[in-house]
């Protein structure tokens, strides 16, 4: 079977694919290609469903730095099992959808190539095993949804979009990085899984604590909770495959993942249990309310996604309260909670994946996703009118759609968690219940405006700019089969129940003896609470729903200039200005001065911790005599050196400094190091060179009118400078930090294979410095042909803005 | 530059390709004597821009129609790609091998990957190096 290793790289692969296929083949729209990629991995992860339905696990470990620890170690079980397959599920029928979506002038490759990056991304992070690559690949999926956000970049709106998301999203990756380096330090490990079973040993350490907020940080941020939600609206600017994809389905849940996966570690205590379900409840009550409000269909969406996904998150808070009690027959009803979370995963990926792909369909077939151009739509576009209705239905929690499964679970977890007295619940616990259901509430009243004020009421085909109605055939087959699944889930829900969600549980809880049985999923548990309170939200749902004119001046009390968005607008630009106020400040143009700036950093820096700790000392009784031939070229040097202050002119200057680089050539000569003369002649030479192409542009020779004041402190400063110099080198010679290498070459030649000793450390013992190295170059050359050829190729059009 | 020298010009064309062949002798000898991907890489270039500076850049581009960017590129790719080669194998990232393979008129020949990756620092030096001062030049 195919290995996980290898499902990850497999997307990066075919992007590389892509602008070749894209050129070549023009009689079939790109997309169909792609199409290929999640499907075959799809197949693959699907067929692992029956051992991993069975408690196994699979690890595949591929080194990748291994003198850091750093091992791309994949590790597949229900949790990343979950994930996985609505990667690459999720992501077939976005593609298929896209294909319909997006025509060929628009520019796919970009657009392939960024949803793959993203996918293989997405999928490091749910697979990897070690906290470094997870982390990398965590961060890939923040700057693919970048560029895909910004994919129509001559909208401002998009690209406002996509540099909020980014600057929110990576920040909270730092924060999430800094906790991983805190596990690192506490448990010496990275692998989750070793993390994983240290677990008892960390709870009382001074970090547990810091480590968790960061890591809950960067879970948070990317799951869009609040108070960092203000991204994902805004994130809506992206092409609707896109959004369906990144923003709901997939990349909003990684900060899901990341609770889950980490639940085993942190869960159990207060602070977590209190920061994610609060936090969770929290994003549920004010995505919904705000949801209402929308107008744009899309927009709607993101503050829907928002509020579910704090649903999912407050119900995985809610089981870690099983940890904290540990397992017992009575425990096991708190880790319900979870299960429920889990369940809704998938249940959201499906309703809110078809109710994007069908705005998709009605704003490119309409021109329009404003709900107050939109209406009567239900018998123009019969097949998308249904779809939509089983997804909002399903989104609201009724019966029968799977929405009304996973929402009845939710009820239940709140309602048992009033029951329990640790944590201070006693005085808060009945909140849960009461906030769950007012957002249930919301909930239900802007299901119900999706479906009613799109497809009910007047048609108001005059208004519009575009008049066909349903789309070709394929672009419907993706929201269908989600459709399909909706109700799919519901007349069968314990299939997916035992064979994907319970394995996910068992990664959740590792230490606790689950049974699949003890989590049936039921439609119709007995007229008890749970169903009351769905009743009571149909009933006043629907009051609010029709009374809504009447009170959704409501919103008035929400001003925008007070928003958390105002609240971002305001601290970049303030932070945009301070930071120009600084930089505007020491940057004077004067080359002069920011030699000035590096020379009294190095003094400062090096100087001062040759200082501190007290390294000066050196022993030269040891040392080889000098030879006549090294008087000689340290004369040599002496007399060039002190000459360049005097040159009259720039040419000689250059020549004189080029006396220093061929004398120092001379040197390792003498001290018989060939390799370090033929270097430093041929730098020196080409050196020269460019130095005499630069020439050309210098301005005029003149006298420098500096006043003595400055002299004094450059004099000063190069004095200082020299000094260090002097010391490091006298110190160095003499100190001994580290064990010697130099067995290293002695063993060369059966180690590398080579005599030569330098470029066997080149090329292999440090051949990770040596590729940096040359990436750096590369780097540096770009650079330079940028700034030079670039210059004066100024924008005929402005394109931006429009 | 417009002056045009006769002597430099008759000695470069001769020049250039002893020039050239110490490159290629440099990088071969770097496995055992002094020598190297890096140095060679800069032998090259300085042999491209002696021909850059006795004949104009037009000239050259013409005989030599190589884009020194992609000869960058082209050369980052490799010493990656054979960091990455290893993992096929399932060994740590840039993992060197080596052998020694008898080969009739050559004789007993050591091969080996760091070859590979010290051509990639050799086609990236000569890339940026050449692009750099091209650059700059052709500004004037």
């Amino acid at each position: 079977m195919l290995t996980i290793n290898l499902a990850i790289i497999i997307p990066f692969l075919a992007a590389i694919f892509v602008p070749l296929i894209n050129k070549k083949i023009t009689r079939f729209h790109t997309g169909w290609f792609i199409l290929v990629v999640p499907t075959i991995l799809f197949i693959a992860l699907v067929r692992y469903i029956p051992s991993i339905a069975k408690g196994e696990t699979f690890i595949s470990k591929v080194a990748w730095i291994p003198s850091y620890g750093i091992e791309f170690t994949t590790y597949l079980d229900g949790l990343s099992m979950i994930f996985g397959m609505l990667i690459t599920g999720i992501g077939s029928l976005v593609i298929l959808y896209s294909i319909y979506y997006l025509s060929s002038e628009e520019s796919l490759t970009h657009f392939y190539i960024y949803l793959l990056l993203f996918m293989g991304a997405m999928l490091g992070v749910v697979f990897s095993d070690n906290l470094m690559v997870l982390y990398v690949f965590w961060e890939l999926t923040s700057i693919s949804s970048f560029l895909l956000i910004a994919f129509w970049y001559h909208r401002k709106q998009s690209r406002y979009g996509a540099k909020k998301s980014i600057l929110i999203t990576v920040s909270g990756g730092f924060a999430m990085l800094a906790g991983f380096i805190m596990l690192y330090m506490m448990t010496g490990t990275l692998s989750i899984r070793e993390i994983l079973s240290s677990v008892g040993t960390i709870h009382d350490h001074a970090l547990f604590i810091p480590a968790m907020v960061l890591i809950l940080l960067g879970a948070f941020t990317k799951s869009a909770q609040f108070p960092f939600h203000i991204w994902l609206p805004d994130a809506m600017e992206a092409p609707t495959p896109v959004s369906a994809y990144l923003h709901s389905a997939t990349m909003v849940k990684a900060g899901i993942y990341l609770v889950a996966r980490f639940t085993p570690v942190f869960g159990g205590g207060e602070v977590w249990f209190w920061l994610v379900s609060g936090i969770g409840l929290l994003t549920l009550l004010v995505g919904s309310f705000f949801a209402i409000r929308q107008t744009d269909l899309k927009a709607l969406l993101a503050y829907s996604t928002v509020s579910q996904l704090g649903m999912i998150m407050s119900m995985l808070g809610l089981g870690s309260a099983a940890l904290h009690l540990g397992y017992s027959q009575e425990s096991v009803i708190y880790t319900q909670a979870v299960f429920a979370g889990l369940f809704h995963l998938v249940n959201h990926s499906t309703f809110k994946g078809a109710l994007f792909m069908v705005i998709g369909i009605i704003d490119l077939q309409m021109g329009t996703r404003d709900i107050r151009r939109l209406g009567g739509l239900m018998t123009l576009m019969p097949i998308s009118f249904t779809v939509a209705m089983l997804g909002s239905f399903s989104m609201a929690g009724l019966p029968p759609f799977s929405g009304f499964l996973s929402k009845e679970m939710f009820f239940t977890s709140v309602l048992n968690i009033t029951e329990l007295d640790i944590f201070s619940l006693h005085t808060w616990s009945m909140l849960f219940p009461v906030v769950a259901w007012v957002a249930s509430v919301f909930t239900f009243v802007y299901s119900m405006i999706i479906v009613f004020k799109t497809f009910f009421g007047e048609y108001k085909g005059k208004r519009l700019d575009k008049r066909r109605f349903e789309p070709p055939t394929g672009m419907l087959v993706s929201p269908v089969i989600l459709g399909g699944l909706i109700l799919g889930i519901f007349f069968f829900p314990n299939v997916v129940g035992k064979n994907i969600i319970f394995p996910a549980m068992e990664s959740v809880f590792p230490t606790f003896a689950l049974k699949a049985k003890d989590f049936p999923i039921s439609a119709w548990h007995g007229f008890n609470t749970e169903l009351k309170m769905t009743i009571g939200i149909i009933l006043l749902g629907s009051l609010l729903f029709l009374l809504y004119r009447y009170w959704k001046g409501i919103y008035r009390l929400f001003p925008e200039e007070f928003s958390l968005d105002a609240l971002y607008n305001y601290t970049l630009s303030g932070m945009e200005k301070g930071s120009s106020k600084v930089t505007k400040g020491y940057m004077t143009g004067y080359l002069r001065d920011y030699l000035v700036y590096i020379y009294l950093f190095f003094v400062t820096a090096i100087g001062g911790v040759l200082i501190y700790t007290g390294a000066f000392s050196f022993d030269i009784s040891h040392d080889s005599p000098i030879t006549a031939y090294e008087w000689i070229f340290v004369f040599i040097m002496i007399t060039s050196g002190l000459a360049i202050l005097f040159a009259k002119s720039r040419l000689t200057a250059i020549l004189l400094s080029s006396v220093l680089g061929f004398s120092m050539a001379f040197f390792f000569v003498l001290f018989r190091a060939p390799d370090l003369a033929l270097t430093q002649t041929i730098v020196e030479t080409v050196t020269t060179v460019l130095f005499l192409l630069c020439f050309y542009f210098l301005p005029e020779w003149t006298k420098e009118e500096t006043p003595v004041k400055s002299k004094i402190t450059n004099g000063v400063i190069s004095f200082l400078v020299g000094m260090v110099f002097i010391v490091v080198g006298l110190s160095v010679n003499s100190g001994k930090l580290y064990e010697s290498i130099s067995w290293f070459f002695e063993d060369a030649d059966v180690l590398a294979g080579g005599m030569n000793i330098v470029n066997a450390i080149l090329g292999d013992f440090r051949a990770f410095d040596t590729m940096l190295e040359v990436v750096v170059l590369f780097i540096a050359g770009i650079g330079v042909f940028s700034f030079i050829k670039l210059r004066n190729e100024k924008r005929r059009e402005k394109i931006e803005d429009q | 530059m417009k002056t045009n020298d006769v002597i430099l010009h008759m000695v470069t064309k001769i020049v250039v390709f002893i020039i050239l062949t110490l490159a290629i002798y440099l990088f071969i000898a770097g496995h055992n004597q002094p020598g190297g991907g890096f140095i060679a890489g800069l032998v090259l270039s300085s042999a491209f821009v002696l021909l850059y500076l006795v004949n104009d850049i037009d000239t050259i581009n013409k005989g030599l129609p190589l884009n020194f960017m992609v000869v960058a590129a082209v050369g980052v790719f490799l010493s990656v790609a054979t960091g990455l080669g290893a993992l096929v194998f399932g060994d740590p990232f840039l993992t060197q091998t080596f052998t020694s393979k008898y080969f009739s008129f050559i004789g007993e020949t050591a091969l080996s990957t760091v070859t590979l990756f010290e051509a990639g620092v050799a086609l990236t030096v000569v890339g940026v190096v050449v692009t750099i001062i091209l650059s700059i030049s052709e500004d004037v």
